[in-house]
């Protein structure tokens, strides 16, 4: 069935965890669809040299859910894509623990690869989010790093 | 009455994650409103005059001056870090 123009999307900001391969089935039921992309962000064990040994997510809800719709609404109008499917987790993670997840399903591969990479250059640059890791030197807060806003500006 | 919310590092920063101003108390406009925070210390005037510190104005981020109203909530916080 053709679904030009009904573009369906869902966003959560959740503590609990996700399953992919369930999120992954959920996009893929579709006939309309011809590329399905998926992003997954983990807590990675190592930063600037240090062993990370949890990852604390801080947020501003209310803001959060409106700055992931945009960043979503402004991928649906620069793409002609089908559904796209955003998760964040916040609060208390470790290590391997799956922090975000971006799926894009689109007729075609280039706008579905394009779309996903833009939200996340955006959830990076754009949504209120920040975190704290926790180092055998005791918590620190996350810098930005430049080369995430590099990326989000080469959109622009 | 406007509220201002404060997160992450700026919030430890200034202890501070919340504060209101009653009608009358606070200034017309966001730029004023900065300079009026900025007056309360040094913690807070690096805090209100840092290029890194980021303005949302009812939770949307925000680079240029506005008109404060009665509701309004503004937040201030540091570069964000999530994804």
């Amino acid at each position: 069935m053709e679904q030009r123009n009904q573009t369906s999307n869902s966003i959560s900001v959740q503590q609990e965890d996700f399953d992919p391969g369930v999120e992954y089935q959920q996009l893929a039921n579709s006939q309309s669809v011809g590329a399905i992309t998926t992003f997954t962000g983990t807590v990675r064990n190592l930063n600037l040299g240090d062993q990370v040994g949890g990852l604390f997510l801080e947020h501003y809800p209310g803001m959060t859910e409106k700055a992931l719709q945009a960043i979503v609404d402004e991928a649906q109008q620069r793409w002609t894509l089908q559904a796209v499917r955003l998760i964040h987790r916040i609060g208390q993670l470790h290590p391997g623990d799956r922090i975000v997840f971006v799926g894009v399903t689109s007729a075609h591969r280039k706008e579905a690869f394009a779309a996903c990479e833009f939200i996340m250059d955006y959830v990076k640059t754009r949504a209120p989010f920040w975190k704290k890791e926790t180092t055998p030197d005791g918590d620190r807060w996350v810098d930005a790093r430049d080369s995430d806003q590099e990326a989000a500006e080469r959109w622009r | 009455m406007i509220k201002i919310l404060i997160f992450a590092s700026l919030r430890e920063q200034l202890g501070c994650s919340q504060l209101s101003f009653e009608e009358g108390e606070y200034p017309s406009s966001l730029f004023a409103l900065k300079e009026k925070l900025a007056d309360k210390d040094d913690q807070w005037r690096a805090a209100m005059t840092s290029n890194r510190t980021l303005v949302a104005l009812n939770q949307t981020m925000i680079r240029q001056d506005a008109t404060l109203h009665p509701g309004d909530e503004v937040a201030f916080f540091p570069p964000v870090t999530g994804g």
